[in-house]
């Protein structure tokens, strides 16, 4: 059942719960109390909201910027990690495998804040080796959910 | 100047469906609850096989039969899914959609006067084709309180000396019944008996959710006595591509890929390459498309509980057989009522039969937004009817 809520609610967080169970097959009771351990459980981190700020009024920029950094003896990655994620502006940091070790998106209000945060917060930390800032011109498709077109039913609208 | 048509195409109906098609089409802002056809795209793995095959310059004929490739993979999946052995290079053909086989098998296995049993509601082409093909169709109204499964009696009721073959349509279109392995199990010995041929039209068999469908063939001594029709349409979201298959005694399966050389030649190349791709990689598509399509299933049959819109739970292909008797209208003037008055096409129950009458088909390949908006229109629909009472 865990699995089957999780695949509903990444999809549609504010899914009405009752209507989730029907859909399921499931008790509503049951449903309420399985999010609810896995809010506990720190499974459900978070419902956010997926949103195209293209189409409104507000300035922002998003950005990835690949970190190269020092692993630190005994720690390894996760406290440069931690010190870049404390930033407010951080989105998410990612550790990868690959040409470089850390992952940051970030956003802000203009180029040039976020050109700022990069140069004079992230580059002077200690154990950061380079940074390369790659801004983010369109989004097609974030989160499984196609940004760029909308959906058209081109089926027959009555077939046997 | 002469009548250019043959007696026989001019004896035979135009689809039911046609009507309210063309009706439905003029109506810019209609919903429609009405199509047969699932709302995925084909996924894009899927896809992305055909094109490459395309850039390749896979472009000429296949073998009559299809490519070896896709004829092994079919052959592994009814092996997988049924447990039944079936050879590539004999007992397997390609064809152009699941309707194509149909129409080839009865066109192979029919003489003159030879009867077949069509149990209906069921989909449109198996009485023309039988008609076509020389043969009587002979119809067989299921019930309602059968859950619209075919039950021993009712078979038996319906042979005669002259019965050669039985269509049996399970997952269904329209009423969404199944037929279970001990459903099947009791119409073995009838069948054995009279010494039929069965066409088990299997196209929805992926879209069952109370068990895994059973096909007739996996059943004692009736792989012998069994043409499989399937396809991609439904389980892969790929009814433009236009591919099925059918699975057979090598005598009927033989003479098959006769009739298919000499109209179709092959199957579309393209597809073939593509339905590979399907039966190696698609299993999870498959998954994920049937637990959507149950989801919006149970909506549905919730729904109509509320409002209390009677409808025995259908456990397979994606659509529901809802009663409407209570109206005292035919299923026809139902439907046109409420698509002109609430702008929501369905199909009325007649249109696969006329045992279908007092009933609607309604199909749930729409997404579940798209549901709640035609269901809500239904419940005013219903309540208005029950207030003018």
């Amino acid at each position: 059942m865990r699995e089957k809520i999780l695949k509903a609610i990444e999809k549609n967080s504010r899914i009405d719960l009752k209507e989730l169970a029907i859909m399921l097959g499931e008790e509503e009771i049951n449903v309420v109390n399985e999010i609810a351990a896995m809010e506990a459980e720190g499974i459900i981190c978070g419902y956010h909201t997926l949103i195209d700020w293209e189409k409104t009024s507000i300035e922002k920029v998003s950005a990835l910027i690949e970190v190269r950094v020092t692993p630190q003896r005994g720690q390894g990655f996760d406290t440069i990690a931690e010190r870049i994620y404390k930033y407010p502006e951080v989105n998410s940091v990612y550790l990868i495998s690959g040409g470089y070790d850390l992952l940051v998106s970030l956003e802000g209000k203009s180029l040039k804040e976020v050109s700022n945060f990069v140069s004079d917060k992230l580059s002077t930390l200690d154990t950061v080796l380079s940074t390369a800032t790659h801004f983010i011109l369109k989004k097609y498709k974030d989160h499984g959910t196609v940004l760029a077109k909308k959906y058209v039913d081109e089926r027959l609208k009555m077939t046997p | 100047m002469r009548n250019p048509l043959s007696n026989k195409i001019t004896t035979i109906k135009p689809s039911g469906i046609r009507k309210f098609f063309d009706i439905v089409s003029e109506m810019e802002d209609a919903i429609s609850l009405g199509v047969g056809e699932p709302d995925f795209d084909t996924p894009w793995h899927i896809r992305d096989e055909g094109i490459y095959s395309l850039e390749k310059g896979k472009t000429f004929y296949t073998s009559n039969a299809g490519l070896k490739e896709l004829r092994q993979e079919i052959c592994n999946y009814y092996g997988r899914k049924q447990g039944v052995v079936y050879n590539p290079m004999t007992e397997t053909l390609v064809t152009v959609g699941g309707s194509e086989g149909i129409d080839l098998a009865l066109r192979c296995m029919l003489n003159p006067g030879d009867e077949v049993i069509i149990p209906t509601p069921c989909y449109v082409s198996y009485e023309p084709c039988t008609v076509m093909a020389d043969g009587v169709p002979v119809i067989l109204p299921l019930k309602n309180e059968n859950q619209f499964r075919l039950t021993p009696e009712e078979l038996e009721g319906a042979i005669t000396e002259k019965t050669k073959i039985l269509i049996l349509a399970f997952p269904n279109n329209p009423t969404g019944a199944i037929m279970e392995k001990s459903d099947l199990e009791a119409l073995v010995p009838i069948i054995e008996k009279h010494d039929l041929m069965v066409i088990s039209d299997e196209i929805y068999s992926e879209l069952s959710y109370k068990s895994k469908h059973v096909s007739i063939c996996s059943l004692p001594g009736m792989k012998e006595r069994t043409i499989v029709i399937n396809g991609f349409s439904k389980a892969y979201a790929m009814t433009g591509w236009r591919l099925g298959y059918a699975l057979g005694p090598e005598l009927v399966i033989k003479q098959m890929i006769k009739l298919h050389q000499f109209a179709i030649m092959c199957a579309p190349t393209t597809s073939q390459y593509a339905a590979i791709e399907a039966l190696k990689n698609g299993d999870d598509d498959v998954v994920e498309m049937t637990e959507a399509y149950n989801q919006r299933r149970r909506f549905l049959m919730n729904e109509f509980k509320e409002m209390n819109l009677p409808c025995f739970e259908p456990f397979g292909a994606f659509y529901v057989f809802p009663c409407i008797k209570e109206f005292g209208m035919t299923s026809e003037e139902f439907a046109l009522k409420f698509l002109e008055e609430e702008k929501v096409a369905v199909v009325p129950g007649t249109a696969f039969g006329d045992c279908g009458e007092g009933f609607l088909r309604i199909s749930y390949a729409y997404s579940i937004d798209d549901l709640k908006v035609a269901i809500g229109r239904l419940k005013d629909f219903v309540e208005k009817l029950r207030a003018e009472k």
